[in-house]
């Protein structure tokens, strides 16, 4: 890895001006620092609404599913954020058909899940040439985007931010009550679809930096920490955006002079937000609700 | 003025006749997925009425408010809603579906709640406009609900989450609120609050209300009257019609008495 072969780097000089010279002067460091905050915004804003919908299981069900499309595109030959990105449409596209039929069901979900992976096993095995990008799929290696996926991963997360904002508003409807929602004439079926495309989207970006495993913390534990903060849709989005692109620059920071991976401090930052949060908040929600009963 | 009334020699009903009615369903049936729900319905809900829908479950209550809110098409007959047919999404009709209670985690505040029922059908995004946000302060201020439009919905009570969603409903000032089981799990106070608070909106309003319940006993100082569903077939009658024990016996396949006390009070009570 980089950090071995370069004894330039000891640890940050806490000059900011010269640290950040440092860190920007790799390539790779610009690319992934800017395909972390990209990445970062969408998955704050999509995952507000992951929380809303109550899909965190489904969500880690179809970057699992993800696996299977990242490997099957390997052994293809093809690009692997492309490979994700069909895997997932088809399957987020299938369970925003199923709609609200698809809480409760765990079983089923948790059983697409296994195949999945085994499916990336299988995939795994009959691709030899690539073996080192198991892990990658798997924790993610935001080290190591080019900028030809950078592109590609801008281009559909600005996508997929357009259409969050052309749906807002029926989207939240939807998410909040889709009952009410789809008796005022709101296409319910429709958002449904269309999000879990757009949460396809999200995940296909976020295993870049991440990885499949690790993508309840870009997607899932900020935009949870938010709604614990705040009970305002806008300023929950806004926090939770604030929240990830916050873990991912200080995720690639400690990783930048540590020798170990980025997701791990991403993930960490992530976790114990949020279990800060929950802890500190739950009490006082906890005092409030005794107090109105 | 008769408030409510079921018309089973099925006259045709004239244009005359469906503007002075809030809803006219004329020889209406009901399939789903083949099956016959109910059918041979002809009732009418005058402007401003208060009529209560009762029935065993499963007999097709919540599909009479689908087929008035257009999500469900009647397999047979006419459907008039306030001069016209029929259609989703139709602004001049209020809905609170049913339900236990808003999840408790749920991150939105009251005014968001009910905020939605404004602008919730509008593609895009964007700040709610001055004007939006003083109809929201003015339906929450009609509910009674403005102490607590700030908290987070999950955490309130049944009843002031009721009393949201009703806000929610009468944003668009409709003529015509339907609300479907708004007492279930809520306490006897609030039971109480939530009826009354029904009643003074239709007379302000002159807005009909059909209100789905099981226990009647809460409704019966206000309702104007009654529609049950009884094999297969809604049926709706007056308060006197409906309130005998031999027909609420018959309807709910159980033993129904009927009381009233000195002061003229009547009250429902199972065996």
């Amino acid at each position: 890895m980089f950090f071995q072969t370069n004894n330039r780097i000891i640890g940050p000089s806490w000059d900011l001006v010269a640290d950040f010279h440092q860190v920007f002067q790799y390539d790779f460091m610009t690319n992934a620092f800017i395909a972390g905050t990209v990445v970062a915004i969408l998955a704050g804003v999509v995952g507000y609404f992951v929380v809303l919908r109550r899909l965190a299981f489904a969500s880690e069900a179809l970057s699992h599913g993800g696996f299977a499309g990242a490997t099957g595109a390997v052994v293809l030959g093809q690009d692997v954020f492309l490979g994700l990105l069909v895997f997932t449409s088809i399957t987020g596209g299938f369970m925003g058909f199923l709609g609200d039929r698809i809480r409760g069901r765990d079983v089923a979900i948790g059983g697409t899940l296994a195949f999945s992976l085994a499916l990336g096993s299988l995939f795994l095995t009959i691709s030899t040439r690539f073996a080192g990008q198991a892990v990658n799929i798997l924790f993610g290696n935001v080290l190591a985007i080019s900028s030809s996926d950078l592109i590609f991963v801008a281009v559909f997360a600005v996508l997929a931010l357009v259409m969050v904002g052309a749906m807002y508003r029926p989207l939240l409807f939807s998410s909040v009550d889709a009952e009410i929602a789809d008796a005022r004439g709101v296409p319910v079926r429709f958002l449904s679809v269309a999000f879990m495309v757009l949460l396809a989207v999200t995940v296909s970006a976020s295993v870049q930096v991440v990885g499949v495993l690790l993508i309840f913390a870009l997607l899932i534990l900020p935009a949870a920490a938010a709604q614990h903060i705040t009970a305002q849709p806008s300023h929950a989005i806004a926090l939770a955006v604030v929240l990830s692109v916050a873990y991912v620059w200080i995720g690639l920071l400690v990783g930048f002079y540590l020798p170990y991976p980025p997701s791990f401090f991403i993930t960490a930052f992530a976790f114990i937000t949020f279990v800060a949060v929950r802890g500190l908040l739950t009490g006082v929600a906890g005092g409030r609700r005794a107090r109105r009963s | 003025m008769v408030l409510v009334s079921s018309r089973i020699d099925d006259p045709r009903v004239s244009p005359d006749h469906a503007a002075d009615a809030a809803v006219v369903l004329d020889g209406v049936a009901v399939a789903l997925g083949g099956r016959t729900i109910w059918q041979h319905a002809n009732l009418s809900i005058a402007h401003g009425g208060l009529v209560g829908l009762i029935g065993p479950n499963g007999t097709g209550k919540t599909t009479l408010l689908r087929v008035l809110l257009g999500q469900v098409r009647p397999s047979a007959g006419t459907v008039i809603i306030l001069g016209g047919s029929a259609r989703r999404g139709n602004p001049r009709i209020g809905y609170v579906p049913q339900r236990k209670t808003l999840e408790e985690d749920l991150a939105l505040r009251g005014f968001d709640l009910v905020l939605l029922g404004l602008v919730g059908h509008r593609w895009g995004f964007g700040r709610a406009s001055a004007d939006d946000r003083s109809r929201v302060v003015e339906a929450l201020a009609a509910v009674g609900a403005e102490s607590y439009a700030d908290q987070p919905v999950g955490i309130l009570s049944g009843g002031e989450q009721q009393r949201l969603l009703i806000a929610q409903a009468l944003l668009t000032n409709p003529q015509l609120l339907l609300l479907d089981e708004p007492l279930a799990s809520l306490d006897l106070r609030s039971q109480h609050e939530i009826v009354h608070l029904v009643d003074s909106l239709r007379r302000e309003r002159n807005m009909a209300v059909l209100f789905v319940a099981h226990d009647l006993n809460p409704l019966l100082e206000v309702l104007d009257g009654l529609i049950y569903i009884m094999d297969g077939q809604p049926v709706a009658g007056t308060l006197d019609e409906v309130l005998q024990s031999d027909l609420l016996s018959q309807l709910y396949d159980t033993q129904v008495h009927l009381h009233q006390t000195t002061d003229g009070h009547r009250f429902v009570v199972g065996a």
